[in-house]
């Protein structure tokens, strides 16, 4: 089941050059329709339901119809994602309302350093190991198979 | 996935022989493109060697167990003895990953870990354009032929699907991780999930396309792997059975798993009873 845009929500990103959605969709399915400045979804059959558009939304104007066994009608499941967390808002049937925080990452955003900080001495491209090896495996050689 | 873990070890070398230029391309936006776009819960592959959980021979009599005997030993194990490595740098770059009182990853099964991974992919492109530089990286450009000078590998020509713009990449060498291909056979979900597939709809087919233009020779293709699941959906898969406990039954409320067991007893020495049909089918999820 594919994601939908809520129309009263989406401002199209306000125009410019291309909305949050169209930016990240992996499927390049979201188009924006700029005389009314409302962003589509335009393959429903080719979304794969991978939640991007939703969560990148600024106007939370994205949302998923879910299948009948997980998402019944009445119910939803809603995420909010922030630069640590994301929060799942998950609304029963019934009216219960549950709410899910899990964090997203260890690091500030951006601060991925690409060595990790291992120690970093391979200059020979034609051994085996990768850059950060052996001291990434924890290991004093690279694990070999046994003859 | 693979790409942005190849930019990360290219820039390195680069950089060691003679500040080479490196440019990467992607089909959609880095931060979300391929089969991690959603995040994943769990890896499916960590032998944990440094601790002595498993060894690279351990890994390699499991995945030829799992396939029936069809698989290459010599792959399968340069996967397995690199593939720590990888994850402890996922790790520190910023993936949250379980860990217990003793400070040991909380593992799902004997080979997965248990993540909060909703950012996996955010995480691994942040590395990858922290090592390249966002000048070197080419989003919304999708890739179609290898260029070739005689048998030698020369560049390669895409499209942008935003412009009316074809490109052109000349190169001394090309590292081609651009997915699997889906769709290759008939979806059998039906009703609300028709057409659903469990690998992204957006995969083309594009690394088996290059690669064969190129001249390379595809291998252990005998494999046709058909994961056992539910009805309509593609799911669930790992942690739902292997860290949540979970038991499959069928429309009669049998506990198939159990009650079919005997089959087991068909294949061995294959698929010895001491390993359930249920880790079979739930574990050969690979997240390459």
């Amino acid at each position: 089941m594919p994601s939908f845009v809520i129309a009263e929500k989406c401002d199209g990103c306000k125009g410019q050059d291309k909305t949050a959605c169209m930016y990240i969709c992996p499927n390049d399915l979201m188009v924006l329709d700029r005389e009314i400045m409302k962003a589509t979804n335009r393959d429903v059959s080719q979304c794969w339901e991978c939640y991007c558009c939703v969560k990148i939304c600024p106007q939370q104007a994205i949302d998923v119809r879910g299948y009948a066994d997980f998402v019944p009608m009445g119910a939803s499941c809603v995420p909010l994602r922030s630069s640590d967390s994301i929060m799942w808002t998950v609304k029963f049937r019934n009216g219960m309302l549950k709410r899910f925080k899990f964090p997203i990452r260890t690091t500030a955003e951006g601060e991925a350093v690409p060595d990790g900080g291992y120690t970093v001495d391979q200059d020979d491209l034609n051994n085996q190991l990768l850059f950060t090896e052996p001291y990434s495996v924890g290991t004093a050689e690279l694990p070999a198979l046994k003859k | 996935m693979a790409a942005c873990g190849a930019a990360v070890e290219a820039a390195y070398w680069a950089k060691k022989n003679g500040d080479l230029k490196i440019t990467l391309v992607d089909k959609a936006a880095m931060d979300r493109s391929g089969a991690v776009a959603m995040g994943l819960s769990a890896i499916n592959q960590y032998l944990g060697i440094a601790k002595g959980d498993n060894t690279v021979e351990d890994y390699v009599k499991y995945v030829k167990n799992d396939l029936m005997g069809i698989a290459r030993d010599d792959q399968v194990a340069d996967i397995a003895r690199h593939v720590d490595s990888s994850v402890h740098l996922f790790e520190k770059w910023g993936l949250p990953i379980w860990t217990n009182d003793e400070g040991n990853y909380v593992r799902g099964g004997r080979w997965q870990i248990m993540l909060n991974g909703e950012s996996y992919k955010i995480i691994v492109a942040e590395a990858a354009k922290n090592a390249l530089g966002t000048d070197n990286i080419y989003e919304r450009v999708f890739i179609t032929e290898p260029i070739m000078d005689g048998d030698r590998i020369a560049g390669a020509v895409g499209f942008s699907t935003r412009e009316n713009k074809v490109y052109v990449f000349k190169a001394k060498a090309v590292l081609a991780s651009m997915g699997g291909a889906v769709g290759v056979f008939k979806p059998r979900s039906t009703g609300e999930g028709l057409g659903r597939s469990w690998y992204p709809p957006f995969s083309s087919g594009s690394s088996a396309y290059f690669t064969m233009a190129a001249g390379a020779e595809m291998t252990c293709q005998e494999v046709r792997f058909i994961p056992v699941r539910f009805k309509d959906a593609y799911g669930p898969v790992g942690a739902w059975f292997l860290l949540f406990k979970s038991r499959a039954t069928n429309a009669m409320g049998e506990e198939y798993m159990v009650t079919r067991r005997d089959e087991l007893a068909n294949w061995v020495p294959m698929a010895p009873l001491s390993l359930s049909l249920l880790t079979c089918v739930t574990t050969s999820v690979c997240w390459m």
